[in-house]
């Protein structure tokens, strides 16, 4: 029986403290990020590259995304409350579930698996091809030149592009309420502009500024410690995807119990 | 006048004691030649130069100063008076050429665009090269980015050149072109290099002195004359090229497997 194998707890206690480590060089990277924000030289040209890099080249996949998941909200939900006679709260629902939860979770897991995977890879060839060594050789620091950009980029983008996620997987609810449930469109907005309130937003958006860091930050990191040449530049990818997913999973269960138990 | 000084230097990288209690002097204006198999910790050396590494134990010093107590801007000023060729070239991918060399000069001395595209013709042309500043470094070929880094390297026109491999994975004609070039260099700019090869013809060619790194301690040191009629058999086996000999006693070698 597999808990009877000592391998077993071997790989469990190897799985932790690669968390650990991983949670550890994620601070340092964090802090010494913070650190150096405020310095010179500002480097904006390079801030406003990535923000377009992250922000205005995920749009279409972002809108892509949040319309299908704003028709399939309206749709499911639809089945329920069909039996129930009560088509028009689809409206409430859809707002409500897309501005709290998908659209920030949506928006934040495309991103991570679109531009952390990207910063890894493009830090990772960087670190083996000798790029980041020669930044410091040549005065630059390379968490001031490479991370910091990215961290501010994707920690002012993020929220907007959920503001634009929200706003088209709303319509794409919109469109389903009125074309196939036959809800009168004024009656659709009333109920989803009368149920939403600025504390669904807001709590949405103030998710998507810590899951913008986490991905930036993680993806740094993972790039910056790539060793081993084109193969570990490929699994500090994998694993910065991964790791990234799981945080963003695991920090939206921790901002949703805490606005639940402190807003609520 | 020692210009650097590695004194009783020691690093274990993963386990590894790369490099153990290494005494290294190099005078200024000298052409310093490290010589040693691949692995043995040369570019790990120059590493410790500009403190891309620190030593276990042991001290680094260039022009007198510690260069481990270097902080903010006077380790800046320390990188710009050592100029790093790696051994790839290291050119920044997603800049032009003339953006490569120039990045020092944009990026923390504040000149003007004019001034920029000046020194950055200047040093290209140092180099032998001319009117490739729009080029990305991936149009060019293996010898070109060697150069292009030396470019970029000169730039700021240092004290010191430090030179990790510099005519390797570069065709005969090439190398000797690079040869050549790190001379003139010496003799037009005054600089102090230390060039790290394993490639004898080149090493011959621009040292003043060569020293050879063997089990992370410099083994022999002298002229290029002194070292080519050495009478120490791991300089011998080396500079020669043997398979066979101390330095590869009790190691599995490929001849060990054709057996």
């Amino acid at each position: 029986m597999f808990l009877l194998n000592p391998n077993f707890y071997g790989v469990i206690g190897r799985k932790v403290l690669d968390f650990v480590w991983l949670f550890g060089g994620v601070s340092k990277l964090g802090f010494q990020t913070a650190v150096l924000t405020p310095t010179r030289p500002w480097g904006a040209a390079r801030i406003f590259e990535q923000a377009k890099k992250i922000g205005v080249d995920s749009m279409p996949i972002v809108s892509l995304v949040s319309f299908f998941i704003g028709v399939i909200l309206a749709l499911q939900t639809a089945y329920i409350m069909e039996k129930m006679s009560s088509e028009i709260y689809i409206a409430s629902i859809v707002a409500v579930s897309l501005t709290r939860e998908l659209g920030p979770v949506i928006t934040a897991l495309i991103v991570a698996g679109r531009c952390g995977a990207g910063i890894t890879a493009e830090l990772g060839t960087m670190t083996v091809t000798e790029q980041v060594d020669a930044l410091a050789t040549l005065g630059s620091n390379p968490i001031k030149y490479l991370v910091v950009p990215r961290v501010l980029s994707l920690t002012i983008m993020l929220p907007i592009l959920t503001l634009f996620a929200d706003a088209i997987g709303i319509f794409g609810g919109y469109l389903i309420g009125i074309y196939r449930l036959s809800i009168r469109s004024s009656l659709y907005m009333n109920m989803t502009f009368q149920t939403l309130v600025y504390k669904d937003l807001l709590t949405g958006l103030v998710k998507t500024i810590f899951f913008g860091m986490l991905i930036a930050l993680i993806a740094c990191y993972e790039g910056l410690n790539v060793r081993g040449g084109a193969e570990g530049v490929g699994k500090a990818t994998t694993r910065s995807v991964v790791n990234t997913f799981i945080m963003i999973i695991a920090a939206d269960c921790f901002f949703t119990a805490l606005f639940y138990f402190f807003l609520e | 006048m020692a210009m650097i000084e590695l004194t009783d230097v020691s690093k274990n990288l993963g386990g590894k004691q790369v490099l153990d209690h290494m005494n290294l002097n190099v005078d200024e204006g000298e052409t310093k030649v490290i010589i040693g198999r691949s692995g043995v910790g040369k570019s790990v050396t120059l590493k410790h130069i500009v403190r891309l590494l620190e030593p276990d134990s042991g001290s680094v010093r260039v022009e007198g100063k510690d260069v481990l107590a270097l902080r903010g801007k006077a380790l800046s000023d320390l990188h710009r008076e050592i100029g790093l060729v790696f051994q790839g070239g290291a050119l920044f991918d997603s800049l032009t050429v003339g953006e490569n060399v120039g990045f020092v000069l944009s990026e923390h001395m504040g000149a003007g665009q004019a001034e920029i595209d000046k020194r950055v013709k200047e040093s290209l042309a140092l180099v032998g090269l001319y009117k490739i500043e729009n080029y990305m470094p991936s149009d060019l070929s293996g010898g070109m980015r060697k150069r292009v880094a030396l470019a970029r390297a000169i730039c700021t026109r240092p004290k010191i050149i430090l030179y990790d491999e510099p005519t390797t994975g570069v065709d005969p004609i090439t190398a000797d072109a690079i040869n050549l070039l790190i001379d003139e260099l010496h003799d037009k700019l005054k600089v102090t290099s230390i060039v790290v090869t394993h490639d004898m013809r080149s090493a011959y060619k621009v040292a003043d002195r060569i020293a050879m790194l063997y089990e992370g301690k410099i083994i022999a040191e002298g002229t290029p004359d002194e070292i080519r009629y050495s009478h120490n058999p791991y300089v011998h086996q080396f500079i020669t090229g043997a398979a066979q000999g101390p330095i590869t006693d009790g190691q599995s070698s490929i001849l060990k497997g054709i057996e």
